[in-house]
Protein backbone atom coordinates (compact mmCIF):
# COMPACT_ATOMS: atom_id res chain seq x y z
CA UNK A 1 0.00 0.00 0.00
CA UNK A 2 3.04 2.28 0.20
CA UNK A 3 2.57 2.75 -3.56
CA UNK A 4 -0.50 4.89 -2.83
CA UNK A 5 1.57 7.31 -0.76
CA UNK A 6 4.09 7.49 -3.60
CA UNK A 7 1.37 7.99 -6.21
CA UNK A 8 -0.01 10.89 -4.20
CA UNK A 9 3.46 12.45 -4.01
CA UNK A 10 4.03 11.94 -7.75
CA UNK A 11 0.73 13.60 -8.70
CA UNK A 12 1.32 16.52 -6.33
CA UNK A 13 4.74 17.02 -7.93
CA UNK A 14 3.33 16.72 -11.46
CA UNK A 15 0.81 19.44 -10.65
CA UNK A 16 3.51 21.72 -9.24
CA UNK A 17 5.80 21.24 -12.26
CA UNK A 18 2.91 21.70 -14.69
CA UNK A 19 1.97 24.97 -12.99
CA UNK A 20 5.57 26.18 -13.08
CA UNK A 21 5.81 25.38 -16.79
CA UNK A 22 2.39 26.82 -17.61
CA UNK A 23 0.93 23.53 -18.84
CA UNK A 24 -2.83 23.48 -19.20
CA UNK A 25 -2.93 19.75 -19.74
CA UNK A 26 -0.49 16.95 -18.90
CA UNK A 27 -0.40 14.25 -21.57
CA UNK A 28 2.40 11.94 -20.41
CA UNK A 29 4.22 11.37 -17.13
CA UNK A 30 7.38 9.27 -16.97
CA UNK A 31 8.39 7.86 -13.61
CA UNK A 32 11.45 5.72 -12.88
CA UNK A 33 11.30 3.36 -9.92
CA UNK A 34 14.39 1.86 -8.35
CA UNK A 35 14.53 -1.87 -7.78
CA UNK A 36 15.87 -1.40 -4.26
CA UNK A 37 12.52 0.02 -3.10
CA UNK A 38 10.59 -2.81 -4.81
CA UNK A 39 7.70 -0.57 -5.78
CA UNK A 40 4.99 -2.74 -7.32
CA UNK A 41 4.56 -1.09 -10.68
CA UNK A 42 1.04 -2.42 -11.34
CA UNK A 43 -0.14 -1.10 -7.95
CA UNK A 44 1.58 2.24 -8.53
CA UNK A 45 -0.03 2.50 -11.98
CA UNK A 46 -3.43 1.56 -10.53
CA UNK A 47 -3.05 4.16 -7.76
CA UNK A 48 -2.02 6.85 -10.28
CA UNK A 49 -5.00 6.04 -12.49
CA UNK A 50 -7.40 6.05 -9.54
CA UNK A 51 -6.14 9.37 -8.22
CA UNK A 52 -5.74 11.29 -11.46
CA UNK A 53 -7.94 14.27 -11.89
CA UNK A 54 -7.87 17.85 -13.25
CA UNK A 55 -4.96 18.71 -15.53
CA UNK A 56 -3.63 15.13 -15.66
CA UNK A 57 -7.03 13.50 -16.17
CA UNK A 58 -6.08 12.24 -19.64
CA UNK A 59 -2.40 11.61 -18.97
CA UNK A 60 -0.56 8.41 -19.80
CA UNK A 61 1.84 7.06 -17.19
CA UNK A 62 5.13 5.41 -18.17
CA UNK A 63 6.71 3.59 -15.25
CA UNK A 64 10.28 2.49 -15.92
CA UNK A 65 12.64 0.40 -13.80
CA UNK A 66 16.17 1.19 -12.61
CA UNK A 67 18.61 -1.49 -11.46
CA UNK A 68 19.97 -0.95 -7.97
CA UNK A 69 23.70 -0.32 -8.10
CA UNK A 70 25.67 0.08 -4.91
CA UNK A 71 29.25 1.26 -4.46
CA UNK A 72 31.36 0.53 -1.41
CA UNK A 73 32.98 3.61 0.10
CA UNK A 74 35.69 1.51 1.74
CA UNK A 75 37.02 -0.71 -1.09
CA UNK A 76 35.41 0.98 -4.13
CA UNK A 77 33.60 -2.18 -5.24
CA UNK A 78 30.47 -1.53 -7.34
CA UNK A 79 27.80 -4.18 -7.58
CA UNK A 80 24.23 -4.68 -8.66
CA UNK A 81 22.11 -5.76 -5.74
CA UNK A 82 19.34 -8.25 -6.36
CA UNK A 83 16.76 -7.44 -3.70
CA UNK A 84 14.97 -10.72 -4.42
CA UNK A 85 17.78 -12.47 -2.49
CA UNK A 86 16.80 -10.56 0.64
CA UNK A 87 14.63 -12.11 3.38
CA UNK A 88 11.01 -10.94 3.54
CA UNK A 89 11.22 -8.79 6.70
CA UNK A 90 14.32 -6.88 5.60
CA UNK A 91 13.03 -6.48 2.04
CA UNK A 92 9.81 -4.99 3.38
CA UNK A 93 11.72 -2.57 5.61
CA UNK A 94 13.81 -1.46 2.60
CA UNK A 95 10.61 -1.08 0.60
CA UNK A 96 9.43 1.59 3.03
CA UNK A 97 12.77 3.26 3.79
CA UNK A 98 15.47 2.29 1.24
CA UNK A 99 18.23 3.74 3.46
CA UNK A 100 17.70 0.97 6.00
CA UNK A 101 19.53 -1.15 3.41
CA UNK A 102 22.58 -0.07 5.42
CA UNK A 103 21.28 -2.21 8.28
CA UNK A 104 20.98 -5.33 6.11
CA UNK A 105 23.27 -5.18 3.06
CA UNK A 106 27.06 -5.49 3.16
CA UNK A 107 29.65 -4.92 0.43
CA UNK A 108 29.92 -8.10 -1.61
CA UNK A 109 33.72 -7.81 -1.50
CA UNK A 110 34.82 -6.42 1.87
CA UNK A 111 31.67 -6.75 4.00
CA UNK A 112 31.34 -3.04 4.85
CA UNK A 113 27.93 -1.44 5.30
CA UNK A 114 29.38 1.94 4.29
CA UNK A 115 28.20 2.03 0.69
CA UNK A 116 26.55 4.52 -1.60
CA UNK A 117 23.34 3.84 -3.48
CA UNK A 118 24.43 4.90 -6.96
CA UNK A 119 21.17 4.16 -8.74
CA UNK A 120 17.88 2.36 -8.33
CA UNK A 121 17.05 3.79 -4.92
CA UNK A 122 13.46 5.00 -5.11
CA UNK A 123 10.99 6.91 -7.23
CA UNK A 124 11.94 9.75 -9.56
CA UNK A 125 9.66 11.85 -11.70
CA UNK A 126 11.65 11.77 -14.92
CA UNK A 127 9.62 13.65 -17.48
CA UNK A 128 6.30 15.40 -18.05
CA UNK A 129 4.79 16.17 -21.43
CA UNK A 130 1.83 18.42 -21.90
CA UNK A 131 0.11 21.20 -23.78
CA UNK A 132 0.27 24.93 -22.98
CA UNK B 1 13.75 17.15 -14.55
CA UNK B 2 14.22 14.61 -13.01
CA UNK B 3 12.27 15.64 -9.89
CA UNK B 4 12.11 13.94 -6.51
CA UNK B 5 8.34 13.80 -5.97
CA UNK B 6 8.46 13.05 -2.28
CA UNK B 7 9.04 16.51 -0.79
CA UNK B 8 5.88 17.88 -2.42
CA UNK B 9 3.65 15.87 -0.11
CA UNK B 10 5.36 16.36 3.28
CA UNK B 11 3.39 19.35 4.53
CA UNK B 12 0.18 17.66 3.40
CA UNK B 13 1.06 14.75 5.71
CA UNK B 14 1.40 17.12 8.67
CA UNK B 15 -1.65 19.24 8.00
CA UNK B 16 -3.69 17.68 10.84
CA UNK B 17 -1.06 18.52 13.47
CA UNK B 18 -1.50 21.74 15.44
CA UNK B 19 2.00 22.13 16.88
CA UNK B 20 5.30 20.44 16.11
CA UNK B 21 7.90 20.60 18.90
CA UNK B 22 11.45 19.44 18.29
CA UNK B 23 13.26 18.53 21.51
CA UNK B 24 16.80 19.33 20.64
CA UNK B 25 20.30 20.03 21.93
CA UNK B 26 23.73 20.87 20.61
CA UNK B 27 25.18 18.08 22.73
CA UNK B 28 24.43 14.37 23.14
CA UNK B 29 23.74 12.74 26.49
CA UNK B 30 21.77 15.62 27.99
CA UNK B 31 18.51 13.66 28.27
CA UNK B 32 16.67 14.77 25.13
CA UNK B 33 14.97 11.41 24.62
CA UNK B 34 13.76 11.23 28.22
CA UNK B 35 12.52 14.83 28.06
CA UNK B 36 10.81 14.28 24.68
CA UNK B 37 9.13 11.05 25.75
CA UNK B 38 8.02 12.36 29.14
CA UNK B 39 6.76 15.61 27.60
CA UNK B 40 4.72 13.62 25.08
CA UNK B 41 3.26 11.39 27.83
CA UNK B 42 2.51 14.40 30.02
CA UNK B 43 0.67 16.20 27.22
CA UNK B 44 -1.29 13.02 26.47
CA UNK B 45 -2.25 12.77 30.15
CA UNK B 46 -3.61 16.30 29.88
CA UNK B 47 -6.08 15.05 27.31
CA UNK B 48 -4.13 16.08 24.20
CA UNK B 49 -3.70 13.94 21.13
CA UNK B 50 0.04 13.48 20.85
CA UNK B 51 2.54 11.87 18.50
CA UNK B 52 6.16 11.02 19.30
CA UNK B 53 8.60 10.87 16.40
CA UNK B 54 12.13 9.56 17.04
CA UNK B 55 14.50 11.09 14.51
CA UNK B 56 17.71 10.09 16.24
CA UNK B 57 18.42 7.52 13.51
CA UNK B 58 21.83 6.33 14.64
CA UNK B 59 21.08 6.29 18.37
CA UNK B 60 17.33 5.88 18.86
CA UNK B 61 16.20 5.31 22.43
CA UNK B 62 12.58 6.43 22.88
CA UNK B 63 11.45 2.88 22.04
CA UNK B 64 13.43 1.64 25.04
CA UNK B 65 11.97 4.32 27.32
CA UNK B 66 8.48 3.31 26.19
CA UNK B 67 9.29 -0.41 26.08
CA UNK B 68 8.04 -0.70 22.51
CA UNK B 69 8.09 -4.35 21.49
CA UNK B 70 6.73 -6.37 18.61
CA UNK B 71 4.38 -3.71 17.34
CA UNK B 72 2.95 -4.35 13.92
CA UNK B 73 2.82 -1.50 11.46
CA UNK B 74 -0.57 -0.91 9.92
CA UNK B 75 -0.49 -0.08 6.24
CA UNK B 76 -3.12 2.25 4.90
CA UNK B 77 -1.91 4.21 1.88
CA UNK B 78 1.30 4.60 3.87
CA UNK B 79 1.95 3.63 7.49
CA UNK B 80 -0.35 4.45 10.40
CA UNK B 81 1.86 4.87 13.48
CA UNK B 82 1.07 2.34 16.22
CA UNK B 83 -0.28 3.74 19.47
CA UNK B 84 1.60 3.12 22.69
CA UNK B 85 0.53 4.60 26.05
CA UNK B 86 -1.83 6.83 24.07
CA UNK B 87 0.96 8.21 21.84
CA UNK B 88 1.11 7.74 18.09
CA UNK B 89 4.67 6.53 17.85
CA UNK B 90 7.05 6.38 14.89
CA UNK B 91 10.72 5.44 14.79
CA UNK B 92 13.22 3.98 12.34
CA UNK B 93 13.52 1.15 14.85
CA UNK B 94 10.43 -0.48 13.31
CA UNK B 95 12.48 -0.98 10.15
CA UNK B 96 15.92 -1.86 11.48
CA UNK B 97 15.27 -3.60 14.80
CA UNK B 98 18.48 -4.03 16.76
CA UNK B 99 20.73 -3.70 13.70
CA UNK B 100 23.16 -0.77 13.66
CA UNK B 101 22.26 1.62 10.84
CA UNK B 102 25.25 3.69 9.80
CA UNK B 103 23.93 6.58 7.70
CA UNK B 104 25.83 9.38 6.03
CA UNK B 105 24.42 12.83 5.29
CA UNK B 106 22.45 12.14 2.11
CA UNK B 107 21.12 8.86 3.53
CA UNK B 108 19.93 10.69 6.65
CA UNK B 109 18.08 13.21 4.48
CA UNK B 110 16.52 10.48 2.35
CA UNK B 111 15.45 8.39 5.34
CA UNK B 112 13.91 11.46 6.95
CA UNK B 113 12.01 12.43 3.79
CA UNK B 114 10.78 8.87 3.30
CA UNK B 115 9.53 8.65 6.90
CA UNK B 116 7.76 12.00 6.57
CA UNK B 117 6.10 10.86 3.33
CA UNK B 118 5.07 7.41 4.46
CA UNK B 119 3.76 8.21 7.97
CA UNK B 120 0.04 8.92 8.23
CA UNK B 121 -0.31 10.84 11.47
CA UNK B 122 -3.81 11.34 12.79
CA UNK B 123 -5.23 14.68 13.92
CA UNK B 124 -2.82 15.68 16.69
CA UNK B 125 -2.55 18.58 19.10
CA UNK B 126 1.20 18.03 19.42
CA UNK B 127 3.86 16.11 17.55
CA UNK B 128 6.95 15.86 19.77
CA UNK B 129 10.16 15.07 17.92
CA UNK B 130 13.19 13.52 19.59
CA UNK B 131 16.05 15.07 17.63
CA UNK B 132 19.57 13.79 17.17
CA UNK B 133 22.23 15.90 18.88
CA UNK B 134 23.95 18.74 17.10
CA UNK B 135 23.27 20.93 14.13
CA UNK B 136 23.54 18.36 11.35
CA UNK B 137 21.40 17.04 8.55
CA UNK B 138 18.17 16.34 10.43
CA UNK B 139 17.81 19.82 11.88
CA UNK B 140 18.69 21.44 8.54
CA UNK B 141 16.27 19.20 6.63
CA UNK B 142 13.42 19.66 9.09
CA UNK B 143 13.76 23.42 8.95
CA UNK B 144 13.86 23.23 5.16
CA UNK B 145 10.93 20.86 4.81
CA UNK B 146 8.61 21.87 7.66
CA UNK B 147 8.25 25.57 8.18
CA UNK B 148 6.35 25.54 11.45
CA UNK B 149 8.60 23.65 13.85
CA UNK B 150 9.26 25.06 17.30
CA UNK B 151 12.37 24.09 19.23
CA UNK B 152 12.61 23.18 22.89
CA UNK B 153 16.27 23.02 23.84
CA UNK B 154 17.72 20.77 26.51
CA UNK B 155 21.04 21.38 28.24
CA UNK B 156 22.80 20.15 31.35
CA UNK B 157 24.42 22.47 33.90
CA UNK B 158 27.73 21.89 32.10
CA UNK B 159 29.04 24.96 30.37
CA UNK B 160 30.48 22.58 27.75
CA UNK B 161 26.94 21.49 26.88
CA UNK B 162 25.70 25.05 26.98
CA UNK B 163 28.42 26.19 24.59
CA UNK B 164 27.02 23.84 21.93
CA UNK B 165 23.49 24.99 22.80
CA UNK B 166 24.54 28.58 22.06
CA UNK B 167 25.69 27.52 18.59
CA UNK B 168 22.37 25.79 18.01
CA UNK B 169 20.46 28.86 19.18
CA UNK B 170 22.46 31.06 16.82
CA UNK B 171 21.75 28.71 13.92
CA UNK B 172 18.03 28.57 14.67
CA UNK B 173 17.90 32.35 14.91
CA UNK B 174 19.65 32.70 11.56
CA UNK B 175 17.03 30.33 10.15
CA UNK B 176 14.29 32.37 11.89
CA UNK B 177 12.94 29.36 13.77
CA UNK B 178 10.95 29.85 16.99
CA UNK B 179 12.55 28.63 20.24
CA UNK B 180 10.18 27.83 23.12
CA UNK B 181 12.98 27.98 25.66
CA UNK B 182 15.81 26.12 27.35
CA UNK B 183 15.38 23.48 30.04
CA UNK B 184 18.25 22.54 32.33
CA UNK B 185 18.39 18.81 32.93
CA UNK B 186 20.32 16.67 35.45
CA UNK B 187 20.99 19.54 37.82
CA UNK B 188 23.06 18.61 40.88
CA UNK B 189 24.39 21.87 42.35
CA UNK B 190 22.74 25.11 43.34
CA UNK B 191 23.91 27.49 40.65
CA UNK B 192 22.13 29.94 38.46
CA UNK B 193 24.72 30.03 35.69
CA UNK B 194 22.55 28.38 33.00
CA UNK B 195 19.56 30.52 33.91
CA UNK B 196 21.75 33.63 33.68
CA UNK B 197 23.28 32.51 30.37
CA UNK B 198 19.82 31.71 28.97
CA UNK B 199 18.73 35.22 29.92
CA UNK B 200 21.74 36.66 28.09
CA UNK B 201 20.55 34.85 24.96
CA UNK B 202 17.15 36.48 25.37
CA UNK B 203 15.45 33.10 25.72
CA UNK B 204 13.00 31.77 28.27
CA UNK B 205 14.50 29.58 31.00
CA UNK B 206 11.95 26.80 31.35
CA UNK B 207 13.38 25.57 34.63
CA UNK B 208 15.65 22.93 36.09
CA UNK B 209 15.20 19.19 36.38
CA UNK B 210 17.16 17.77 39.32
CA UNK B 211 19.41 14.80 38.65
CA UNK B 212 17.28 11.78 39.47
CA UNK B 213 19.23 8.52 39.87
CA UNK B 214 15.93 6.61 39.93
CA UNK B 215 14.97 7.64 36.43
CA UNK B 216 16.62 4.51 34.99
CA UNK B 217 14.23 2.36 37.02
CA UNK B 218 11.27 4.12 35.41
CA UNK B 219 12.27 3.09 31.89
CA UNK B 220 9.59 1.01 30.25
CA UNK B 221 6.89 1.84 32.83
CA UNK B 222 4.49 4.66 32.00
CA UNK B 223 3.29 5.25 35.59
CA UNK B 224 6.86 5.34 36.88
CA UNK B 225 7.94 7.66 34.07
CA UNK B 226 5.17 10.06 34.99
CA UNK B 227 6.31 10.14 38.62
CA UNK B 228 9.94 11.09 37.95
CA UNK B 229 11.47 14.48 38.66
CA UNK B 230 11.58 14.94 34.87
CA UNK B 231 7.81 14.52 34.66
CA UNK B 232 7.22 16.89 37.58
CA UNK B 233 9.05 19.71 35.82
CA UNK B 234 7.58 18.87 32.43
CA UNK B 235 4.07 19.15 33.82
CA UNK B 236 4.81 22.87 34.25
CA UNK B 237 6.27 23.09 30.75
CA UNK B 238 3.23 21.28 29.34
CA UNK B 239 0.95 23.65 31.24
CA UNK B 240 2.70 26.57 29.55
CA UNK B 241 2.34 24.95 26.12
CA UNK B 242 -1.33 24.27 26.75
CA UNK B 243 -1.94 27.87 27.84
CA UNK B 244 -0.38 29.10 24.59
CA UNK B 245 -2.47 26.56 22.71
CA UNK B 246 -5.66 27.72 24.45
CA UNK B 247 -4.92 31.38 23.67
CA UNK B 248 -4.30 30.58 20.00
CA UNK B 249 -7.55 28.64 19.51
Amino acid sequence: MHEWALAEAILTSVKQVAEQEGLKEVTEVTVRVGELQQVERPILRFALLQMKTGIYMNSKFRILKAKSTLKCRVCGNSWEYDIKKMGKGAAEAIHFIPEVAHAYIKCSKCGSSDFEIISGRGVLLENIKGAK
Amino acid sequence: MPVDPRTSIINERLVGIRRIIAVSSGKGGVGKSMVATTLALTLAHNGCKVGLFDLDFTGPSTHIILDVQNLTLKEEKGIVPPTIYGLEYMSLVYFVGENPTPLRGEDVSNALIELLVVTRWGALDFLVIDMPPGIGDVILDLVRLIKRIEFLIVTTPSLLAFETVKKQVNLLRELKMPIIGIIENMKMDVTESIEVETGKLGLKYLGEIPYDPKVECAIGDEAELLSTAVAKKLRQVAKGLLLVEKRER
